[in-house]
């Protein structure tokens, strides 16, 4: 339970959030046509004539919308309803051609499933999902061009977009913003939305309203469109102290739409779309009822990848790795996908070592050159063989330090690095014997200190011989040898 | 159901159809009329009857995921009353 | 030789393929023919030189000898079916100048098979009307007059009023209709024509312009049911840009004709015995029946039990599905608009569709609109859909006891233009027996029985299994031959 509370004059508050995310599917063709859904293309080029609405046109489904809908729904335990339909949603707007949006209305494709959420508090929590369905994405008007019109774009019209409906489980910001870093995660890994929120393949509207703890549920409003993480939380901590001080102003919150806008962060209310909103939902008479086959649900099973919470479970059940780095390892599918590509690099490395300099060397590297792991400078081969240097003793936690440094910069491989730049640890017991007892000679005083009793500068002597030798001595032999020279 | 006129307005204001005074006054009996007439479906006993969904028992076909159709912008906007710099023109709307 | 307009489609492909007279020749005659009827105002828009090019193609292929079906047949094409660069208005003000980018698959199908175009045909704004008297471009008149020398002015029913007013004058040896609700079949029976609606997706709707999705199906309108097989078999198939198009073969309609219909078992509805039906549509009724026992079938009394409540489903379903097909004439991307001054994008919507749709046309949306509004929908609409599997599920168990039905096409000859404008339920008891097949997706066809008594011709309408148009047109053909309907309206024009 989230203890988290608006105050008011009144006392305490508690926020109530659903979000339904539009998340934009990941698919060559249109969900009804046969036009491109490439991003960033000149004004009006992306449409076919059935996505401009002229008379006598048809749509026809486009099977991997609906594929990547049943796996997405698959990937959230959710059920799938083999037997669906497309409805219409009927409304005028300047980016509405057909004067409705294909949507799912009476039999969405996906069902109830639930997706669990990791909180700061270290405490999990499970957050319904109450449908997916599938639906045309609208066209794009632009008002800033001309001074009297708006001009409008079809390119993304009837680009297909699962919208995914929460339950009004979530009770703060954090909350929020957990369950769609996790569905964002989710939806990556199944690889049936690119999450790229700048662009707009991932967008929430946030539906918000507040009671007295205990309380029945006060009315909501839904802000729309809104497309980051960040501003998510925004919308949900400026909304609830909106409607808490309305409240207790003695105001009224009325069920309304809201836009977000970051430059104020504030909410203010869409009237344009209000009047409209009796949408005249019927079964779209174009479209046949989809009904899926088992072949086609089997097929959209087997094609799932292991999930971020079963790869956790298994980083820190088989590979033994701590909660901290199975949690970090597979937030991200990139992450995960590098981590186990280093696994399985020819040096082997092993899992726990290896997920060590993943998330301390690698991550701290790719922090400070602002850098992504899909970009990094050094492959996984090149981890895997430096992490086997490390290992088989070759180089020391310094000398690894400096070689890593240089691949970093030159790309060059590991064991290059360390030949040609000599960077190798010796064993040689000859050469160390030789250093130390140049280190006694050269320190009588503190040799007859220790002789007398100061163990504690055993260290000491250690140091001196590292430093004599560059670090590239294995420490263990030199306390081995030391041990045995100071008797 | 008898429509009144208020009830005109607002569905001709659903259906973006502006209507004149006279016209409300035809259209409220008419309708009236109408709709008096096609309730006689309330008599038929439907119990346990699911709505028709195709009129012919037929699968629907789905398409493969690739591109067929586009770069033809001209074609696009060959009709449209007003068009400029590749994009369809309307009233600027206010969000 | 006879004037080249009195063959149809069959004598001109058989004439042109035996050289008795070239694909130019058949076609320059019908262009004359349409040009001198401008009076009956059947076409809007005329495309001599589309019918020509096509007539010399084919007068090309017979010396190269590679002649397809329809080579040189010219034909008239129902202005609901989208023909590139050709102005198609679905009869409305909405779409006057609207030139598409693409050719409706039926109509490319039929120029494929080799067939010109000699125009685009006056309809019932959106295919919505009973007597072509919606159309923004001024009413269609029947060639036919009644006997009484009044000479009023007569529908030749609609909606697809300029095709079968320009078969019966002999403006075109065949043409294209559609039939949502009757729309074939019921101008046919006023004008003294055969024509067939098909079984729903067997002819693609895709670059038709949409009335009622679930209801609309293209057909042929002829003189005779020889000529509306060669043509159906052209116009139908699967086409894979419509998700409600059958995916099955084209059966040989033509090779497979054959009036031979002895031990069909034909039905006879008895709800389709209404009250205030003139006693002449029960006596040409009685008269089919005799013709087809003579025929060697066997006729069979069966029950329709809701058939009484077709009428109003239909005037549910089609009329939502419309004002939904409809929203998309908003004056934004093609057709009419109109901006009042200070406008917004709202007013602009309001106005454009204000003067762009005639009044017929106004109802149906707002009723639909009405029937689908919040609270309404399980009431009407769904009720509606319900209604309709009952009748599909009558028609189900009569062809368990019989092959095909036969009923009146309509419940009463051609009528008066203006007669019936003034009541709107009366304009749509037109279609009360070419309904239920509309609902249920039958293949249906209606053919010339008689005149009645002012010597205006009635037609009876054979309603088959799905699928089933080779039963349906087999005992049209052993109909036809016994009821030897000869008569013509005398050209005035
Ligand atoms: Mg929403
Ligand atoms: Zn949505």
């Amino acid at each position: 339970m989230s203890d988290y509370r608006i105050q008011g004059a009144t006392g305490e508050w508690e926020v109530v959030i659903g979000l339904e995310v539009h998340a934009q599917v990941t698919s060559k063709a249109k969900l009804f046509s046969g036009a491109s859904t490439a991003f960033g293309a000149e004004p009006n080029t992306q449409v076919a004539l059935v996505d401009a609405a002229f008379p006598g046109m048809l749509p026809v489904p486009n099977e991997e919308c609906l594929r990547q809908a049943v796996r997405t729904g698959m990937a959230i335990n959710a059920e799938i309803n083999a037997w669906s339909r497309f409805d219409r949603k009927n409304y005028f707007y300047a980016d509405l051609p057909q004067g409705y949006q294909i949507s799912q209305l009476y039999h969405p494709i996906v069902g109830e499933g639930e997706i669990e959420v990791d909180l700061e508090s270290g405490a999990t929590k499970t957050i319904g999902i109450e449908r997916i369905h599938l639906e045309q994405d609208a066209g794009k008007l632009m008002h800033d061009q001309h001074p009297s019109f708006s001009y409008v774009d079809l390119n993304r019209t009837g680009v297909a977009l699962m919208e995914i409906v929460s339950r009004a489980d979530m009770r703060s910001p954090e909350e929020a913003g957990a369950y769609v870093r996790k569905l964002r995660s989710i939806l990556r890994y199944v690889g049936s939305c690119d999450g790229n929120m700048e662009q707009g393949s991932m967008r929430a509207d946030v539906n918000v309203s507040v009671r007295k703890p205990g309380d029945a549920l006060g009315t909501r409003t839904e802000t729309k469109n809104v497309n980051s993480v960040r501003f998510i939380m925004a919308v949900i901590e400026h909304e609830a102290r909106r409607q808490v001080d309305l409240i207790e102003d003695g105001g009224i919150v009325v069920q309304e739409t809201r836009l977000y806008d970051p430059d104020r962060n504030e909410t203010r209310s869409l009237r344009s779309k209000e009047d409209a909103h009796d949408y005249r939902y019927f079964p779209d008479p174009d479209l046949l009822p989809v009904e899926l086959s088992d072949a086609f649900l089997a097929e959209c099973r087997a094609s799932l990848p292991e999930l971020p919470d079963a790869k956790r479970a298994r980083y820190e059940g088989e590979l033994g790795l701590s909660a901290y780095n199975a949690s970090v390892l597979t937030a991200e599918v990139e992450t995960a996908r590098w981590f186990e590509a280093l696994l399985a690099s020819p040096g082997k490395p092993d899992a726990q070592r290896a997920s060590n300099w993943v998330t301390s060397e690698l991550f701290g590297a790719l922090n400070r050159l602002g850098k992504g792991i899909e970009e990094s400078p050094v492959t996984p081969a090149q981890g895997g063989e430096l992490i086997g240097l490390i290992a088989d003793g070759t180089l020391s936690g310094t000398l690894a330090k400096q070689v890593f440094e240089i691949m970093l910069e030159t790309g060059e491989d590991p064991g290059a690095i360390v030949e040609a730049r000599g960077l190798k640890q010796t064993s040689d017991t000859g050469a160390i014997e030789a250093v130390i007892a140049e280190v006694l000679a050269n320190n009588p005083n503190q040799l007859e200190q220790y002789r007398g009793g100061k163990e504690a500068l055993f260290g000491f002597f250690v140091g001196q011989t590292m430093k004599a030798m560059q670090g590239k001595a294995n420490p263990a032999v030199v306390n081995e040898l030391l041990k045995k020279a100071l008797g | 159901m008898s429509v009144d006129e208020a009830k005109v307005r607002h569905i001709a204001k659903l259906a973006r159809l502006a209507v004149t005074d006279e016209e409300v006054r035809a259209l409220a009996p008419e309708l009236s009329n109408i709709l008096g007439w096609v309730e006689q479906l309330g008599e038929v006993n439907v119990e346990g009857v699911a709505p028709m969904t195709a009129v012919i028992p037929n699968i629907l076909r789905l398409r493969e995921d690739i591109v067929t159709e586009g770069d033809r912008r001209d074609a696009v906007l060959a009709n449209a009353p007003v068009a400029e710099h590749g994009f369809f023109a309307v009233p600027k709307v206010i969000e | 030789m006879a004037e080249l307009t009195e063959f149809g489609v069959a004598a001109i492909r058989d004439g042109v393929k035996g050289g008795t007279f070239s694909a130019r020749e058949a076609a320059e005659a019908y262009i004359a023919a349409m040009e001198a009827g401008r009076a009956l105002n059947a076409y809007v828009v005329e495309t001599p030189d589309h019918a020509l090019a096509a007539a010399d193609a084919a007068d090309a292929a017979r010396v190269s000898g590679d002649l397809k079906p329809l080579s040189g047949v010219p034909l008239g094409i129902k202005d609901l079916f989208c023909t590139e660069g050709v102005q198609t208005t679905a009869g409305s003000r909405m779409l006057e100048g609207y030139k598409p980018v693409y050719e409706s698959t039926v109509s490319g199908n039929l120029f494929a098979a080799g067939a010109g175009m000699l125009g685009k045909l006056n309809m019932d704004e959106f295919a919505m009307g009973s007597s072509n008297e919606t159309s923004a471009f001024g009413n269609v008149l029947s060639p036919w007059r009644r006997n009484d020398g009044g000479n009023v002015a007569l529908t030749p029913g609609g909606s697809s009023g300029g095709s079968a007013s320009a078969v019966s004058a002999r403006l075109a040896p065949g043409v294209t209709g559609t039939d949502t609700g009757g729309s074939i079949r019921q101008p046919a029976a006023f004008t003294g024509i055969t024509g067939i609606k098909p079984t729903y997706g067997r002819c693609s709707r895709w670059g038709v312009v949409a009335f009622a999705s679930s209801l609309d199906q293209a057909g042929p309108m002829a003189r005779d049911v020889r000529d509306c097989a060669i043509l159906l078999e052209a116009m139908a198939g699967f086409d894979a840009k419509d998700a409600t198009s059958l995916d099955l073969p084209v059966p040989n309609w033509e090779a497979l004709l054959s009036s031979d219909i002895r031990g069909k078992r034909i039905g006879i509805p008895k709800e389709y015995r209404i009250d205030g039906v003139p006693a002449e549509i029960d006596a040409a009724w009685e008269q089919g029946i005799a013709w087809l026992r003579d025929a060697g079938a066997e006729i069979v009394e069966v029950s329709l039990p809701h058939t009484k409540y077709a009428l109003p489903a239909y005037y549910i379903i089609a009329p939502a599905e419309a004002s939904s097909n409809l929203a998309r004439y908003d004056g934004v991307r093609y057709g009419l608009r109109v901006q009042p001054a200070q406008g917004g994008l709202n007013d602009m919507y309001e106005a454009t569709r204000a003067a762009g749709f005639g009044a017929e046309v106004k109802r149906r949306i707002m009723i639909g609109t009405y029937v689908l509004s919040a609270g309404f929908y399980d009431a009407y609409f769904n009720q509606a859909q319900k209604v309709r599997a009952l009748i599909a599920r009558d028609f189900e168990q009569a062809f368990a006891q019989v092959d095909l039905l036969l009923t009146p096409t309509a419940p009463s000859a051609a009528f008066g233009l203006g007669e019936k404008l003034a009541d709107p339920i009366a304009m749509y008891l037109n279609d009360v027996f070419a309904v239920p097949a509309s609902l249920a997706g039958l293949p249906a066809i209606s053919v010339p029985a008689g005149l009645d008594g002012q010597g205006l011709p009635l037609g009876l309408q054979i309603i088959g299994r799905p699928l089933d148009e080779q039963g349906v047109l087999n005992a049209a053909l052993a109909f036809e031959e016994r009821a030897g309907f000869t008569h013509r309206a005398e050209a005035w024009w």
